[in-house]
Protein backbone atom coordinates (compact mmCIF):
# COMPACT_ATOMS: atom_id res chain seq x y z
CA UNK A 1 0.00 0.00 0.00
CA UNK A 2 2.82 2.24 0.02
CA UNK A 3 2.38 3.51 -3.50
CA UNK A 4 -1.16 4.42 -2.69
CA UNK A 5 0.18 6.59 -0.27
CA UNK A 6 3.44 8.00 -2.06
CA UNK A 7 0.59 9.03 -4.98
CA UNK A 8 -1.72 11.01 -2.69
CA UNK A 9 0.81 12.83 -0.27
CA UNK A 10 1.41 15.94 -2.38
CA UNK A 11 -2.03 17.08 -2.15
CA UNK A 12 -2.77 15.73 1.20
CA UNK A 13 -0.95 14.98 4.94
CA UNK A 14 -1.41 11.01 5.79
CA UNK A 15 -4.94 12.46 8.39
CA UNK A 16 -7.12 12.76 5.52
CA UNK A 17 -5.65 9.76 3.45
CA UNK A 18 -8.76 8.03 5.01
CA UNK A 19 -10.87 10.85 3.90
CA UNK A 20 -9.98 10.35 0.55
CA UNK A 21 -10.35 6.83 0.49
CA UNK A 22 -13.84 7.09 1.21
CA UNK A 23 -14.34 8.77 -1.86
CA UNK A 24 -15.05 6.76 -5.02
CA UNK A 25 -13.88 9.33 -7.35
CA UNK A 26 -10.81 9.58 -5.77
CA UNK A 27 -10.54 6.11 -4.30
CA UNK A 28 -10.18 4.17 -8.26
CA UNK A 29 -7.85 6.60 -9.58
CA UNK A 30 -5.84 6.10 -6.59
CA UNK A 31 -6.17 2.23 -7.07
CA UNK A 32 -5.60 1.95 -10.98
CA UNK A 33 -3.06 5.04 -10.96
CA UNK A 34 0.01 2.85 -10.25
CA UNK A 35 -0.07 -0.21 -12.69
CA UNK A 36 -1.56 2.64 -15.33
CA UNK A 37 1.44 4.74 -14.66
CA UNK A 38 3.97 1.80 -14.73
CA UNK A 39 2.74 0.38 -18.06
CA UNK A 40 2.59 4.07 -19.58
CA UNK A 41 6.26 3.90 -18.51
CA UNK A 42 7.41 0.80 -19.50
CA UNK A 43 4.96 0.29 -22.57
CA UNK A 44 4.01 3.69 -24.19
CA UNK A 45 7.93 5.54 -24.10
CA UNK A 46 9.47 2.39 -25.41
CA UNK A 47 6.94 2.17 -28.38
CA UNK A 48 6.87 5.83 -28.68
CA UNK A 49 10.80 6.00 -28.99
CA UNK A 50 10.01 2.73 -31.45
CA UNK A 51 8.32 5.61 -33.58
CA UNK A 52 11.18 7.80 -33.82
CA UNK A 53 13.61 5.58 -34.45
CA UNK A 54 12.26 4.31 -37.05
CA UNK A 55 12.26 7.75 -39.05
CA UNK A 56 16.47 8.51 -37.39
CA UNK A 57 19.49 7.39 -38.75
CA UNK A 58 20.41 5.72 -34.86
CA UNK A 59 22.64 2.60 -34.74
CA UNK A 60 23.75 0.51 -32.05
CA UNK A 61 27.39 2.03 -31.32
CA UNK A 62 26.20 5.87 -32.31
CA UNK A 63 25.32 7.99 -29.74
CA UNK A 64 23.83 10.98 -32.23
CA UNK A 65 20.54 10.80 -33.94
CA UNK A 66 19.13 12.50 -37.19
CA UNK A 67 15.91 12.65 -38.26
CA UNK A 68 16.08 10.95 -41.47
CA UNK A 69 12.47 11.36 -42.49
CA UNK A 70 10.92 7.29 -44.06
CA UNK A 71 14.08 6.50 -45.81
CA UNK A 72 14.00 3.67 -43.86
CA UNK A 73 11.16 2.36 -44.77
CA UNK A 74 11.45 3.10 -47.88
CA UNK A 75 14.96 1.43 -47.54
CA UNK A 76 13.26 -1.43 -46.01
CA UNK A 77 10.49 -2.40 -48.26
CA UNK A 78 12.58 -1.92 -51.34
CA UNK A 79 14.39 -5.46 -50.18
CA UNK A 80 13.50 -8.73 -50.97
CA UNK A 81 13.98 -10.30 -47.75
CA UNK A 82 11.63 -7.99 -46.63
CA UNK A 83 9.18 -8.68 -49.18
CA UNK A 84 9.35 -12.46 -48.40
CA UNK A 85 9.03 -11.96 -44.77
CA UNK A 86 5.75 -10.02 -45.37
CA UNK A 87 4.41 -12.94 -47.11
CA UNK A 88 5.91 -15.36 -44.84
CA UNK A 89 4.57 -13.53 -41.97
CA UNK A 90 0.75 -13.75 -43.32
CA UNK A 91 0.98 -17.93 -44.66
CA UNK A 92 2.80 -18.46 -41.13
CA UNK A 93 -0.18 -16.74 -39.31
CA UNK A 94 -3.13 -17.24 -40.78
CA UNK A 95 -2.51 -20.95 -41.90
CA UNK A 96 -1.79 -22.06 -38.06
CA UNK A 97 -4.35 -20.08 -37.40
CA UNK A 98 -6.77 -21.56 -39.16
CA UNK A 99 -5.39 -24.98 -38.28
CA UNK A 100 -5.42 -23.88 -34.24
CA UNK A 101 -9.60 -22.96 -34.47
CA UNK A 102 -10.21 -26.35 -36.65
CA UNK A 103 -8.22 -28.48 -34.15
CA UNK A 104 -8.99 -26.45 -31.16
CA UNK A 105 -12.79 -27.20 -31.70
CA UNK A 106 -12.82 -30.92 -32.99
CA UNK A 107 -10.74 -31.13 -29.58
CA UNK A 108 -12.53 -29.05 -27.17
CA UNK A 109 -15.57 -30.85 -28.58
CA UNK A 110 -14.22 -34.38 -27.71
CA UNK A 111 -13.02 -32.97 -24.14
CA UNK A 112 -16.79 -31.87 -23.35
CA UNK A 113 -17.51 -35.50 -22.75
CA UNK A 114 -16.48 -37.04 -19.22
CA UNK A 115 -14.30 -40.28 -19.65
CA UNK A 116 -11.82 -41.92 -17.16
CA UNK A 117 -8.24 -40.31 -16.75
CA UNK A 118 -9.58 -36.90 -17.68
CA UNK A 119 -7.39 -34.85 -15.53
CA UNK A 120 -4.31 -36.42 -16.84
CA UNK A 121 -5.02 -36.29 -20.21
CA UNK A 122 -6.09 -32.83 -19.93
CA UNK A 123 -2.32 -32.59 -18.35
CA UNK A 124 -0.71 -34.00 -21.50
CA UNK A 125 -2.82 -31.81 -23.29
CA UNK A 126 -1.37 -28.70 -21.49
CA UNK A 127 1.82 -29.68 -21.74
CA UNK A 128 2.85 -27.69 -24.94
CA UNK A 129 1.51 -24.59 -23.58
CA UNK A 130 3.03 -24.41 -20.27
CA UNK A 131 6.88 -25.61 -20.87
CA UNK A 132 8.67 -22.60 -21.65
CA UNK A 133 8.92 -22.48 -25.34
CA UNK A 134 12.13 -22.24 -26.07
CA UNK A 135 12.83 -25.19 -24.65
CA UNK A 136 9.53 -26.92 -25.96
CA UNK A 137 11.03 -26.08 -29.47
CA UNK A 138 14.74 -27.39 -29.00
CA UNK A 139 12.44 -30.57 -28.23
CA UNK A 140 11.10 -30.75 -31.64
CA UNK A 141 14.68 -29.19 -33.18
CA UNK A 142 15.86 -32.74 -32.08
CA UNK A 143 12.82 -34.63 -33.81
CA UNK A 144 13.53 -32.85 -36.86
CA UNK A 145 17.70 -33.47 -36.61
CA UNK A 146 18.73 -34.14 -40.39
CA UNK A 147 20.44 -37.05 -39.48
CA UNK A 148 18.60 -38.83 -36.88
CA UNK A 149 14.99 -37.81 -36.97
CA UNK A 150 12.83 -40.31 -35.49
CA UNK A 151 10.03 -38.83 -38.24
CA UNK A 152 11.96 -39.80 -40.59
CA UNK A 153 12.87 -43.64 -38.87
CA UNK A 154 9.23 -43.93 -38.68
CA UNK A 155 8.45 -43.34 -42.13
CA UNK A 156 11.29 -45.62 -43.34
CA UNK A 157 9.96 -48.43 -40.42
CA UNK A 158 6.49 -47.85 -42.02
CA UNK A 159 8.09 -48.46 -46.08
CA UNK A 160 6.88 -45.15 -46.95
CA UNK A 161 10.68 -43.86 -47.87
CA UNK A 162 14.09 -45.64 -48.51
CA UNK A 163 17.34 -45.04 -46.43
CA UNK A 164 18.12 -42.93 -48.99
CA UNK A 165 15.12 -40.70 -48.93
CA UNK A 166 15.08 -39.23 -45.30
CA UNK A 167 13.63 -35.62 -45.41
CA UNK A 168 15.66 -32.56 -44.19
CA UNK A 169 12.82 -31.01 -42.62
CA UNK A 170 13.85 -27.83 -41.80
CA UNK A 171 16.51 -27.77 -44.69
CA UNK A 172 13.96 -27.78 -47.80
CA UNK A 173 11.85 -24.66 -47.86
CA UNK A 174 8.36 -26.31 -48.10
CA UNK A 175 8.95 -28.51 -45.26
CA UNK A 176 11.11 -26.05 -43.33
CA UNK A 177 7.55 -23.40 -43.67
CA UNK A 178 5.23 -26.86 -42.83
CA UNK A 179 7.42 -27.21 -39.76
CA UNK A 180 7.59 -24.83 -38.33
CA UNK A 181 3.76 -24.13 -38.52
CA UNK A 182 3.14 -27.47 -36.94
CA UNK A 183 5.21 -26.81 -34.08
CA UNK A 184 3.58 -23.02 -33.96
CA UNK A 185 0.34 -25.14 -33.74
CA UNK A 186 1.40 -27.31 -31.13
CA UNK A 187 2.17 -24.45 -28.93
CA UNK A 188 -1.26 -22.69 -29.25
CA UNK A 189 -3.49 -25.36 -29.51
CA UNK A 190 -3.86 -26.15 -25.49
CA UNK A 191 -4.61 -22.49 -24.95
CA UNK A 192 -6.88 -22.20 -27.48
CA UNK A 193 -8.73 -25.31 -26.54
CA UNK A 194 -9.17 -24.32 -22.97
CA UNK A 195 -10.90 -21.46 -24.22
CA UNK A 196 -13.28 -22.88 -26.91
CA UNK A 197 -13.90 -25.69 -23.85
CA UNK A 198 -14.77 -23.09 -21.71
CA UNK A 199 -17.31 -21.23 -24.25
CA UNK A 200 -18.69 -25.16 -25.18
CA UNK A 201 -19.70 -26.21 -21.24
CA UNK A 202 -21.13 -22.57 -20.76
CA UNK A 203 -23.91 -23.18 -23.45
CA UNK A 204 -27.21 -24.02 -21.47
CA UNK A 205 -28.27 -27.65 -21.65
CA UNK A 206 -31.46 -27.31 -22.66
CA UNK A 207 -30.63 -25.61 -25.82
CA UNK A 208 -28.86 -28.99 -27.24
CA UNK A 209 -32.36 -30.93 -25.58
CA UNK A 210 -34.26 -29.01 -27.92
CA UNK A 211 -32.49 -29.36 -30.97
CA UNK A 212 -32.03 -33.24 -30.19
CA UNK A 213 -36.55 -33.10 -29.73
CA UNK A 214 -36.56 -31.04 -32.93
CA UNK A 215 -34.38 -34.11 -34.15
CA UNK A 216 -31.06 -32.29 -35.83
CA UNK A 217 -28.21 -34.21 -36.98
CA UNK A 218 -25.26 -34.49 -35.18
CA UNK A 219 -23.77 -31.94 -38.06
CA UNK A 220 -26.39 -29.58 -38.25
CA UNK A 221 -26.46 -29.87 -34.55
CA UNK A 222 -22.75 -29.14 -34.78
CA UNK A 223 -22.85 -26.10 -37.55
CA UNK A 224 -26.35 -24.72 -36.58
CA UNK A 225 -26.36 -24.39 -33.19
CA UNK A 226 -22.96 -24.83 -31.09
CA UNK A 227 -20.71 -23.24 -33.35
CA UNK A 228 -23.08 -20.19 -34.14
CA UNK A 229 -23.19 -20.02 -30.12
CA UNK A 230 -19.56 -20.13 -29.20
CA UNK A 231 -18.72 -17.60 -32.29
CA UNK A 232 -17.78 -14.89 -29.86
CA UNK A 233 -15.41 -16.81 -27.77
CA UNK A 234 -13.80 -18.67 -31.06
CA UNK A 235 -13.22 -15.26 -32.21
CA UNK A 236 -11.73 -14.14 -28.93
CA UNK A 237 -9.27 -17.72 -29.21
CA UNK A 238 -8.53 -16.20 -32.67
CA UNK A 239 -7.75 -12.90 -32.43
CA UNK A 240 -5.02 -14.16 -30.07
CA UNK A 241 -3.36 -16.40 -31.69
CA UNK A 242 -3.28 -14.49 -34.33
CA UNK A 243 -1.14 -11.61 -32.61
CA UNK A 244 1.11 -14.51 -30.95
CA UNK A 245 1.43 -15.63 -34.64
CA UNK A 246 2.08 -12.28 -35.80
CA UNK A 247 4.64 -11.25 -33.54
CA UNK A 248 6.15 -14.83 -31.80
CA UNK A 249 9.79 -15.70 -33.50
CA UNK A 250 10.77 -17.90 -30.88
CA UNK A 251 9.83 -21.19 -32.79
CA UNK A 252 11.42 -19.74 -36.30
CA UNK A 253 14.47 -18.49 -34.09
CA UNK A 254 14.72 -21.38 -32.53
CA UNK A 255 13.77 -24.14 -35.62
CA UNK A 256 15.62 -21.96 -38.63
CA UNK A 257 16.77 -19.10 -38.17
CA UNK A 258 14.45 -17.54 -40.80
CA UNK A 259 16.45 -19.90 -43.38
CA UNK A 260 17.12 -22.18 -45.41
CA UNK A 261 17.17 -18.84 -47.87
CA UNK A 262 14.85 -16.78 -45.87
CA UNK A 263 11.96 -18.82 -46.34
CA UNK A 264 11.04 -18.74 -42.89
CA UNK A 265 11.77 -15.24 -42.51
CA UNK A 266 8.96 -13.42 -40.76
CA UNK A 267 8.95 -10.23 -39.59
CA UNK A 268 9.90 -10.30 -36.24
CA UNK A 269 12.68 -12.38 -36.29
CA UNK A 270 13.77 -10.01 -39.61
CA UNK A 271 13.43 -7.18 -37.03
CA UNK A 272 15.63 -9.10 -34.41
CA UNK A 273 18.40 -10.19 -36.95
CA UNK A 274 18.32 -6.39 -38.59
CA UNK A 275 17.85 -4.42 -34.86
CA UNK A 276 19.50 -6.37 -32.62
CA UNK A 277 22.11 -8.80 -33.95
CA UNK A 278 23.12 -6.43 -37.16
CA UNK A 279 22.88 -3.13 -34.94
CA UNK A 280 20.76 -1.30 -37.01
CA UNK A 281 18.37 0.13 -34.62
CA UNK A 282 16.69 2.29 -37.04
CA UNK A 283 16.06 -0.01 -39.76
CA UNK A 284 15.19 -2.48 -36.90
CA UNK A 285 12.68 -0.29 -35.53
CA UNK A 286 11.31 0.20 -39.37
CA UNK A 287 10.55 -3.23 -39.78
CA UNK A 288 8.97 -4.22 -36.36
CA UNK A 289 6.50 -1.31 -36.95
CA UNK A 290 5.15 -2.79 -40.40
CA UNK A 291 3.49 -5.08 -37.53
CA UNK A 292 1.96 -2.27 -35.90
CA UNK A 293 -1.35 -2.03 -38.53
CA UNK A 294 -1.61 -5.67 -38.41
CA UNK A 295 -2.10 -5.37 -34.58
CA UNK A 296 -4.43 -2.55 -34.45
CA UNK A 297 -6.66 -4.39 -36.82
CA UNK A 298 -6.44 -7.12 -34.47
CA UNK A 299 -7.26 -5.10 -31.37
CA UNK A 300 -10.20 -3.51 -33.32
CA UNK A 301 -11.57 -6.28 -33.97
CA UNK A 302 -11.12 -7.57 -30.40
CA UNK A 303 -13.10 -4.34 -29.70
CA UNK A 304 -15.57 -4.99 -31.94
CA UNK A 305 -16.23 -8.91 -30.50
CA UNK A 306 -15.89 -7.64 -26.49
CA UNK A 307 -18.56 -4.62 -27.53
CA UNK A 308 -21.18 -7.22 -29.45
CA UNK A 309 -20.75 -9.82 -26.46
CA UNK A 310 -22.11 -6.90 -23.77
CA UNK A 311 -25.03 -6.27 -26.37
CA UNK A 312 -26.21 -10.13 -26.01
CA UNK B 1 -34.00 -47.93 -34.22
CA UNK B 2 -32.98 -51.42 -33.51
CA UNK B 3 -31.29 -51.59 -29.93
CA UNK B 4 -28.29 -53.76 -31.92
CA UNK B 5 -27.65 -51.03 -34.33
CA UNK B 6 -27.36 -48.29 -31.70
CA UNK B 7 -25.28 -50.53 -29.67
CA UNK B 8 -23.15 -50.93 -32.77
CA UNK B 9 -23.38 -47.10 -33.56
CA UNK B 10 -22.46 -46.64 -29.76
CA UNK B 11 -19.14 -48.39 -29.52
CA UNK B 12 -18.42 -46.79 -33.24
CA UNK B 13 -18.36 -43.63 -31.81
CA UNK B 14 -16.77 -44.05 -28.45
CA UNK B 15 -13.42 -46.02 -30.51
CA UNK B 16 -13.85 -42.66 -32.85
CA UNK B 17 -13.51 -40.64 -29.26
CA UNK B 18 -10.71 -42.29 -28.04
CA UNK B 19 -9.04 -42.34 -31.43
CA UNK B 20 -9.39 -38.60 -31.46
CA UNK B 21 -8.30 -38.20 -27.90
CA UNK B 22 -5.43 -40.33 -29.06
CA UNK B 23 -4.06 -38.46 -31.89
CA UNK B 24 -4.24 -35.06 -29.62
CA UNK B 25 -2.21 -36.61 -26.73
CA UNK B 26 0.42 -38.05 -29.09
CA UNK B 27 0.93 -35.11 -30.70
CA UNK B 28 0.97 -32.82 -27.68
CA UNK B 29 3.01 -34.90 -25.16
CA UNK B 30 5.17 -36.99 -27.53
CA UNK B 31 8.12 -33.84 -27.69
CA UNK B 32 8.18 -35.23 -23.82
CA UNK B 33 8.40 -38.34 -23.92
CA UNK B 34 10.94 -37.54 -26.62
CA UNK B 35 12.98 -35.82 -24.12
CA UNK B 36 12.47 -38.14 -21.16
CA UNK B 37 13.92 -41.10 -22.83
CA UNK B 38 16.80 -39.15 -24.52
CA UNK B 39 18.28 -37.78 -21.56
CA UNK B 40 18.24 -41.33 -20.63
CA UNK B 41 20.21 -42.55 -23.74
CA UNK B 42 23.63 -43.02 -24.23
CA UNK B 43 25.16 -41.47 -26.62
CA UNK B 44 27.04 -44.51 -28.94
CA UNK B 45 22.73 -45.58 -28.79
CA UNK B 46 21.52 -42.20 -29.59
CA UNK B 47 24.03 -42.16 -32.75
CA UNK B 48 23.13 -45.22 -34.19
CA UNK B 49 20.69 -45.22 -36.58
CA UNK B 50 19.45 -48.63 -36.91
CA UNK B 51 18.45 -48.38 -33.63
CA UNK B 52 15.08 -48.18 -32.92
CA UNK B 53 14.77 -44.59 -31.57
CA UNK B 54 11.70 -45.57 -29.56
CA UNK B 55 13.03 -47.31 -27.27
CA UNK B 56 16.26 -47.88 -24.45
CA UNK B 57 18.85 -50.13 -26.61
CA UNK B 58 21.61 -50.04 -24.85
CA UNK B 59 21.08 -49.44 -19.99
CA UNK B 60 20.36 -46.21 -18.86
CA UNK B 61 22.93 -43.69 -18.28
CA UNK B 62 23.36 -40.53 -16.37
CA UNK B 63 25.81 -38.96 -18.07
CA UNK B 64 23.70 -36.28 -19.44
CA UNK B 65 22.66 -35.31 -16.30
CA UNK B 66 25.68 -35.16 -14.83
CA UNK B 67 26.92 -32.69 -18.20
CA UNK B 68 23.90 -30.73 -17.47
CA UNK B 69 24.43 -29.62 -13.58
CA UNK B 70 28.30 -29.74 -13.32
CA UNK B 71 29.50 -28.82 -16.94
CA UNK B 72 26.59 -26.29 -17.74
CA UNK B 73 24.99 -23.02 -14.77
CA UNK B 74 21.82 -25.11 -15.37
CA UNK B 75 21.58 -24.41 -11.51
CA UNK B 76 22.44 -20.98 -11.64
CA UNK B 77 19.89 -20.55 -14.83
CA UNK B 78 16.83 -22.37 -12.91
CA UNK B 79 17.63 -19.94 -9.62
CA UNK B 80 17.98 -16.82 -11.63
CA UNK B 81 14.11 -17.58 -13.24
CA UNK B 82 13.02 -17.82 -9.53
CA UNK B 83 14.44 -15.08 -8.55
CA UNK B 84 13.12 -13.11 -11.21
CA UNK B 85 9.82 -15.08 -10.96
CA UNK B 86 9.36 -14.24 -7.36
CA UNK B 87 10.65 -10.29 -7.65
CA UNK B 88 8.35 -9.81 -10.85
CA UNK B 89 5.41 -11.58 -9.01
CA UNK B 90 5.96 -9.67 -5.86
CA UNK B 91 5.70 -5.93 -8.12
CA UNK B 92 2.98 -7.20 -10.28
CA UNK B 93 0.58 -8.33 -7.09
CA UNK B 94 1.43 -4.58 -5.78
CA UNK B 95 -0.05 -3.00 -8.81
CA UNK B 96 -2.76 -5.36 -10.08
CA UNK B 97 -4.24 -6.63 -7.12
CA UNK B 98 -5.68 -2.65 -6.63
CA UNK B 99 -5.90 -1.96 -10.25
CA UNK B 100 -7.85 -4.96 -10.92
CA UNK B 101 -10.55 -4.37 -8.19
CA UNK B 102 -10.56 -0.64 -8.89
CA UNK B 103 -11.82 -1.88 -12.57
CA UNK B 104 -14.27 -4.30 -11.26
CA UNK B 105 -16.08 -2.48 -8.40
CA UNK B 106 -15.00 1.32 -8.13
CA UNK B 107 -14.86 2.30 -11.55
CA UNK B 108 -18.36 1.65 -13.14
CA UNK B 109 -18.67 1.95 -16.83
CA UNK B 110 -15.30 3.88 -17.23
CA UNK B 111 -13.43 1.06 -15.79
CA UNK B 112 -14.82 -1.37 -18.36
CA UNK B 113 -13.08 0.72 -20.67
CA UNK B 114 -9.98 1.32 -19.46
CA UNK B 115 -9.90 -2.36 -18.46
CA UNK B 116 -10.31 -2.82 -21.71
CA UNK B 117 -7.13 -0.45 -23.02
CA UNK B 118 -5.33 -2.16 -20.30
CA UNK B 119 -5.93 -5.81 -21.75
CA UNK B 120 -4.56 -4.08 -25.00
CA UNK B 121 -1.41 -3.13 -23.67
CA UNK B 122 -0.75 -7.06 -22.96
CA UNK B 123 -1.44 -7.39 -26.74
CA UNK B 124 1.81 -5.02 -27.69
CA UNK B 125 4.74 -7.59 -28.49
CA UNK B 126 7.94 -7.78 -27.24
CA UNK B 127 9.27 -7.53 -30.83
CA UNK B 128 7.91 -3.51 -31.44
CA UNK B 129 9.68 -2.73 -28.03
CA UNK B 130 12.60 -4.96 -27.77
CA UNK B 131 14.97 -2.65 -29.93
CA UNK B 132 13.92 0.90 -27.88
CA UNK B 133 13.99 -1.03 -24.59
CA UNK B 134 17.64 -2.19 -25.42
CA UNK B 135 18.79 0.89 -25.86
CA UNK B 136 17.53 2.38 -22.58
CA UNK B 137 18.80 -0.96 -20.76
CA UNK B 138 22.15 -0.13 -22.13
CA UNK B 139 21.94 3.45 -20.96
CA UNK B 140 20.99 2.65 -17.68
CA UNK B 141 23.34 0.12 -17.18
CA UNK B 142 21.48 -2.99 -16.94
CA UNK B 143 22.67 -5.14 -19.87
CA UNK B 144 23.54 -8.57 -18.42
CA UNK B 145 21.90 -7.51 -15.16
CA UNK B 146 18.73 -9.84 -13.94
CA UNK B 147 17.31 -6.21 -13.18
CA UNK B 148 16.75 -5.77 -16.37
CA UNK B 149 14.20 -8.35 -17.02
CA UNK B 150 12.57 -7.28 -13.50
CA UNK B 151 11.84 -3.66 -15.02
CA UNK B 152 10.56 -5.26 -17.78
CA UNK B 153 8.42 -8.13 -17.08
CA UNK B 154 5.89 -5.95 -15.27
CA UNK B 155 5.45 -4.46 -18.81
CA UNK B 156 3.21 -8.23 -19.85
CA UNK B 157 2.01 -9.90 -16.54
CA UNK B 158 0.88 -6.19 -15.32
CA UNK B 159 -1.99 -6.05 -18.12
CA UNK B 160 -2.48 -9.67 -17.89
CA UNK B 161 -2.90 -10.03 -14.15
CA UNK B 162 -5.33 -6.87 -13.59
CA UNK B 163 -7.48 -8.92 -16.55
CA UNK B 164 -7.66 -12.13 -14.45
CA UNK B 165 -8.17 -10.36 -11.44
CA UNK B 166 -10.76 -7.75 -12.23
CA UNK B 167 -12.66 -11.49 -13.61
CA UNK B 168 -12.07 -12.70 -9.90
CA UNK B 169 -13.54 -9.61 -8.42
CA UNK B 170 -16.48 -9.47 -10.55
CA UNK B 171 -17.42 -12.95 -9.67
CA UNK B 172 -17.53 -11.97 -5.56
CA UNK B 173 -20.90 -11.12 -4.27
CA UNK B 174 -20.95 -7.94 -3.78
CA UNK B 175 -23.56 -7.94 -0.80
CA UNK B 176 -20.59 -9.07 1.09
CA UNK B 177 -18.88 -5.66 1.05
CA UNK B 178 -22.46 -4.23 1.33
CA UNK B 179 -22.71 -5.76 4.63
CA UNK B 180 -19.06 -5.20 5.55
CA UNK B 181 -19.71 -1.34 4.89
CA UNK B 182 -22.99 -1.06 6.16
CA UNK B 183 -20.82 -2.52 9.58
CA UNK B 184 -18.65 0.59 9.47
CA UNK B 185 -15.75 -0.06 6.57
CA UNK B 186 -14.72 2.57 4.20
CA UNK B 187 -15.00 0.94 0.74
CA UNK B 188 -10.97 0.33 1.14
CA UNK B 189 -11.19 -1.25 4.08
CA UNK B 190 -13.64 -3.99 2.62
CA UNK B 191 -11.55 -4.15 -0.03
CA UNK B 192 -8.78 -5.02 2.69
CA UNK B 193 -10.25 -6.60 5.14
CA UNK B 194 -13.29 -8.80 3.25
CA UNK B 195 -11.97 -9.00 -0.25
CA UNK B 196 -8.79 -9.75 -0.59
CA UNK B 197 -9.33 -12.91 2.21
CA UNK B 198 -11.53 -14.08 0.36
CA UNK B 199 -10.08 -13.73 -2.90
CA UNK B 200 -7.18 -15.72 -2.16
CA UNK B 201 -7.36 -18.62 -4.69
CA UNK B 202 -7.67 -15.96 -7.13
CA UNK B 203 -4.81 -14.38 -6.58
CA UNK B 204 -2.77 -17.85 -6.96
CA UNK B 205 -4.02 -18.50 -9.71
CA UNK B 206 -2.43 -15.11 -10.79
CA UNK B 207 0.78 -15.83 -8.86
CA UNK B 208 0.75 -19.21 -10.53
CA UNK B 209 -0.03 -17.43 -14.64
CA UNK B 210 2.63 -14.41 -13.47
CA UNK B 211 5.51 -17.21 -12.70
CA UNK B 212 4.62 -19.32 -15.96
CA UNK B 213 4.72 -16.03 -17.93
CA UNK B 214 8.44 -15.27 -17.02
CA UNK B 215 9.07 -18.81 -17.23
CA UNK B 216 8.39 -18.68 -21.02
CA UNK B 217 9.61 -15.30 -21.64
CA UNK B 218 12.51 -15.46 -24.31
CA UNK B 219 12.32 -12.49 -26.28
CA UNK B 220 13.66 -9.55 -23.91
CA UNK B 221 15.91 -12.28 -21.62
CA UNK B 222 18.19 -12.86 -25.56
CA UNK B 223 18.22 -9.42 -25.88
CA UNK B 224 19.46 -8.20 -22.56
CA UNK B 225 21.68 -10.81 -21.28
CA UNK B 226 24.83 -12.25 -22.95
CA UNK B 227 26.86 -13.16 -19.88
CA UNK B 228 26.06 -17.14 -19.39
CA UNK B 229 25.72 -16.36 -15.51
CA UNK B 230 22.84 -13.67 -15.69
CA UNK B 231 21.00 -16.66 -18.57
CA UNK B 232 17.21 -17.22 -17.60
CA UNK B 233 16.42 -21.35 -18.09
CA UNK B 234 14.63 -20.19 -21.31
CA UNK B 235 17.76 -18.49 -22.74
CA UNK B 236 20.34 -20.44 -21.18
CA UNK B 237 19.48 -24.20 -22.08
CA UNK B 238 18.73 -23.27 -26.01
CA UNK B 239 22.07 -20.89 -26.41
CA UNK B 240 24.53 -22.73 -24.04
CA UNK B 241 23.97 -26.07 -25.38
CA UNK B 242 23.51 -25.66 -29.30
CA UNK B 243 26.56 -23.54 -29.68
CA UNK B 244 28.43 -23.96 -33.24
CA UNK B 245 27.36 -28.00 -34.33
CA UNK B 246 27.91 -29.91 -31.65
CA UNK B 247 24.68 -30.63 -30.10
CA UNK B 248 24.58 -32.20 -26.51
CA UNK B 249 21.06 -33.80 -27.23
CA UNK B 250 21.24 -36.05 -24.28
CA UNK B 251 22.16 -32.71 -22.10
CA UNK B 252 19.46 -30.42 -24.00
CA UNK B 253 16.57 -32.74 -23.59
CA UNK B 254 17.19 -32.93 -19.94
CA UNK B 255 17.13 -29.50 -19.40
CA UNK B 256 14.19 -29.18 -21.41
CA UNK B 257 12.45 -32.03 -19.28
CA UNK B 258 13.38 -30.75 -15.71
CA UNK B 259 12.52 -27.31 -16.17
CA UNK B 260 9.15 -28.05 -18.08
CA UNK B 261 7.51 -30.84 -16.66
CA UNK B 262 7.14 -29.51 -12.68
CA UNK B 263 5.67 -25.98 -13.69
CA UNK B 264 2.96 -27.86 -16.18
CA UNK B 265 1.68 -30.04 -12.92
CA UNK B 266 1.26 -27.16 -10.84
CA UNK B 267 -0.61 -25.42 -13.33
CA UNK B 268 -2.74 -28.00 -14.28
CA UNK B 269 -3.82 -27.89 -10.78
CA UNK B 270 -5.13 -23.92 -11.57
CA UNK B 271 -6.08 -24.55 -14.99
CA UNK B 272 -9.80 -24.20 -14.64
CA UNK B 273 -10.11 -21.03 -12.46
CA UNK B 274 -7.88 -19.36 -14.64
CA UNK B 275 -10.10 -19.93 -17.09
CA UNK B 276 -13.06 -18.48 -15.00
CA UNK B 277 -10.97 -15.33 -14.38
CA UNK B 278 -10.09 -14.64 -17.82
CA UNK B 279 -13.71 -15.42 -19.33
CA UNK B 280 -15.37 -13.17 -16.29
CA UNK B 281 -13.21 -10.70 -17.30
CA UNK B 282 -15.24 -9.61 -20.64
CA UNK B 283 -18.53 -10.79 -18.81
CA UNK B 284 -20.38 -7.19 -18.00
CA UNK B 285 -20.89 -7.28 -14.16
Amino acid sequence: MTTLERGAAPQAPAKSLGGLLDRPEWLGPLMIGPAVLFIALVVGIPFLLALYYSVSDISMGDRTMRFVGLKNFIAVAGTSNFQTSIVNTFVFAIVSQILVIVLGTALALALLRDFRGKWFVRFLLLLPWVAPISLGTIGWLWIFDSTYSVLNWTLEALGLITPHGWYMWLGIPYLAMGSVIAVHVWRILPLATVILLAGLSSIPHDIHDAARVDGAGYWRHLFQITVPLVRPIMLVAGLFGLVFAFTDMIVIFVLTRGGPYDTTQVLSTLAFFTGIQGGDLAEGAAIALFLFPMLLAVAIGFLRVARRAEVV
Amino acid sequence: MAAEGGAMKRGARRAGHAGLIGFFVIFSAFPFYWMLITTFKSTPDLLKRGNNPFLLNAPPTLEHLKVLFYDTLFGQWIWNTLLVGVVVVAITLLLAVPAGYALARVMGPAGEKLGIAIFLTYLVPPTLLFIPMSRIIGDLGLQDSLWSLVLVYPSFTIPFSTWLLMGFFKAIPKDLEEAAMIDGLSRFGAFVKVVIPISVAGILTTVIFTLTLVMQEFVYALTFITAARSFTVSVGVPTFLVHGDVYFWGSLMAGCFISSVPVALLYNFFVDRFVVGFTMGAVKG
